[in-house]
């Protein structure tokens, strides 16, 4: 009973169905992929290979994970290496990003001075231009900063992704300027306005933003500006643990797919579970 | 003469001192946003290091012939007359860009709103799961290859083999060798692979509405869902709709490497290449950056114009 006390007013019954109805439809659709790449990491070699493929495993096993620790200890430098490499960059990068662009788009997004529409319409168009061209003047900036093998040629360029500054000021722009104002009057000054006010109330958009860069940072090959082998991240040394042998790595391969997803897929779910939670009752008011 | 001379003077000397007078009044709102400057500047600084500088080089580079092994060589308009007028591939990856971004520009975003504004009409607890669900193809790599398996050419592809046992098909369809078929699997996988950033930040967008405002909107006599997602919902979400919208024009209008790892490249025909393929092939495997550049500007033009088309629309949501 209590959910039903919980609906709310102004819904049809048959419209609840019909929203049940088309989003477990098309969740088949969507998950199908995920579904695939988890059961292929369990299954024997023998069913890898079955044709047509099958999607739920029959005889799960853990061999095919057990055959990538093994590989993983025979690499040359010490494979923990690589999940350090990837874990520094993902969290230095993340966090980084957050406080660089947040604090841009507060002041772009609640304030006006000269220039600063101009430069969001700038960020905005940045976003549209193709990555690929980008490379080799990137390494020309690199190069002339002495950054080429180092964790910096990653890290600090993602700082200020452009998809980062759009998405916080787009969020901050709900915030009511009552608010601000308010805190000014009982003599808040503008960094504790940033991080006491602003910031909690857009939870759900860093909490959006950390997703985006986490996904981006984590499955980082780098292999543009590093070439020393201690700093090459993890997806770079997955993928050279894979192409060790196309057919007799298969079952290496799929365990590789999921073991490179667990992270993101972890953080998802708590990123999207706090975002659910935080705002459930509050959302911003005037 | 020499009375409108001096008027002539005394109007120059006026023009000066207000220009004066703003740019002393500009300086004085400069030095009183200095906070909010300071707030800007690690951003500003980082953003013109890293992506305003390679922005204008890849420009400049349009207009050069450049192999990355000798010094970039100005050429002028050169490789816009070629692209223009001598290269029948890029004409026909300018249709295929631009029939995935009139189909999947649209049809996605309009999906990101929707799915993402069902799945908050789900009770609490339902909701991570199902987002999860839905943007379960954007979070790992390459998530998208099952379609390979799934449009296999062979009898053992799992859409010949259902096509064939139900009787719809007395033979194997060429999905990724047929130019007839090509496209169409293109588009389906990006459609697929839609519900991305836009898709994310709707989710986030609708949790931080207001409960109160729904409330007033009930006691105002909001009476169905539908009501309520144009009168209350819609205009809430205008600043993520924009954000969505920016996401959907550069996913749309920069697929590339779906129909590489689909089709081939080259693929049969040419008649899965898109813009940014066509860039790929100049840019990494012709290494004739200037002509990869030159496409890139080209593509970074058309986005901009639908961006601001784009944008004239969503002003009138909600009205």
């Amino acid at each position: 009973m209590s959910i039903l006390k919980k609906r709310k007013p102004n819904r049809s019954r048959w419209g609840d169905l019909f929203v049940y109805l088309v989003l477990l439809i098309f969740g088949w659709f969507f998950i199908l992929p995920l579904l695939y790449a988890v059961n292929s990491a369990f299954k024997p070699l023998d069913e890898i290979f079955l044709f047509p493929p099958r999607l739920w495993v029959s005889k799960p096993t853990l061999d095919n994970f057990a055959d990538l620790f093994v590989l993983m200890g025979k690499t040359w430098v010490p494979f923990t290496r690589y999940i350090f490499n990837t874990v520094f960059i993902t969290v230095v990068g993340t966090l980084g990003h957050l406080l660089v662009s947040s604090m841009a788009a507060y002041v772009l997004s609640k304030y006006k001075f000269p220039g600063g529409k101009a430069f969001f319409t700038i960020v905005v168009t940045a976003l549209m231009f193709t990555p690929q061209v980008m490379a080799i003047p990137n390494y020309l900036v690199m190069t002339k900063l002495g950054w080429v093998n180092t964790y910096w040629s990653i890290i600090v360029p993602a700082f200020a992704a452009p998809i980062g500054l759009f998405l916080m000021k787009q969020f901050m722009e709900q915030i009511p300027d009552v608010l601000i104002e308010a805190a000014k009057v009982d003599g808040a000054k503008e960094v504790r306005i940033y991080f006491r006010i602003v910031m909690p109330l857009v939870k759900p958009a860093s909490l959006t933003l950390s997703i985006f860069s986490i996904l981006n940072l984590w499955n980082t090959r780098a292999s543009n500006f590093i070439y020393n082998e201690e700093l090459k991240t993890l997806p770079y040394a997955l993928s050279q643990i894979v192409s060790g042998g196309q057919i007799a790595r298969a079952g290496v391969s799929a365990a590789v797919t999921l073991f490179i997803l667990i992270v993101p897929l972890l953080f998802f779910i708590f990123a999207q579970s706090s975002i659910i939670e935080t705002m459930a009752s509050s959302g911003i008011k005037e | 003469m020499g009375g409108e001379k001096d008027k002539m003077s005394a109007k120059v000397d006026q023009w000066k001192e207000r220009k004066k007078a703003q740019a002393s009044y500009t300086l004085k709102t400069i030095w009183k946003s200095r906070v909010q400057y300071a707030f800007l500047f690690p951003y500003a600084l980082l953003f013109t290091v890293f992506f305003i500088t390679p922005v204008v080089i890849s420009i400049f580079y349009s207009f050069t012939y450049y192999n990355v092994l000798n010094p970039p060589e100005f050429i002028g308009l050169q490789n816009y007359i070629n692209l223009i007028l001598a290269d029948d591939v890029f004409l026909i990856s300018v249709q295929n860009t631009f029939l995935l971004a009139v189909i999947t520009g649209p049809v996605g975003y309009i999906m990101s709103f929707l799915f993402a504004w069902l799945i908050h009409e789900l009770p609490r607890f339902l909701r991570s799961i199902f987002v999860l669900v839905f943007f379960a193809p954007s979070i790992g790599v390459n998530m998208f290859m099952l379609f390979g398996t799934l449009f296999s050419s062979d009898s053992y592809g799992w859409a010949n083999a259902y096509l064939m046992d139900w009787g719809i098909k007395s033979q194997v369809t060429y999905w990724l060798t047929d130019p007839a078929y090509m496209m169409g699997v293109v588009i389906i996988v990006v459609l697929w692979m839609s519900l991305g950033n836009g898709f994310l930040s709707f989710i986030a967008g609708l949790q931080t509405i207001s409960q109160d405002q729904y409330e007033a909107g009930y006691v105002d006599g909001i009476k169905n869902r539908w009501q309520e997602l144009w009168f209350i919902t819609l205009p809430n979400m205008k600043p993520m709709l924009l954000f969505g919208a920016v996401m959907a024009i550069t996913q749309s209008f920069s697929v590339g490497e779906v129909a590489n790892a689909l089709c081939g490249f080259p693929s049969t025909d040419y008649a899965a290449s898109t813009v940014v393929t066509h860039l790929m092939d100049y840019g990494s495997l012709r290494f004739d950056m200037g002509y990869a550049s030159a496409i890139a500007t080209i593509l970074f033009l058309a986005m901009i114009l639908s961006k601001k088309a784009v944008g004239a629309m969503l002003n009138k949501v909600g009205t």
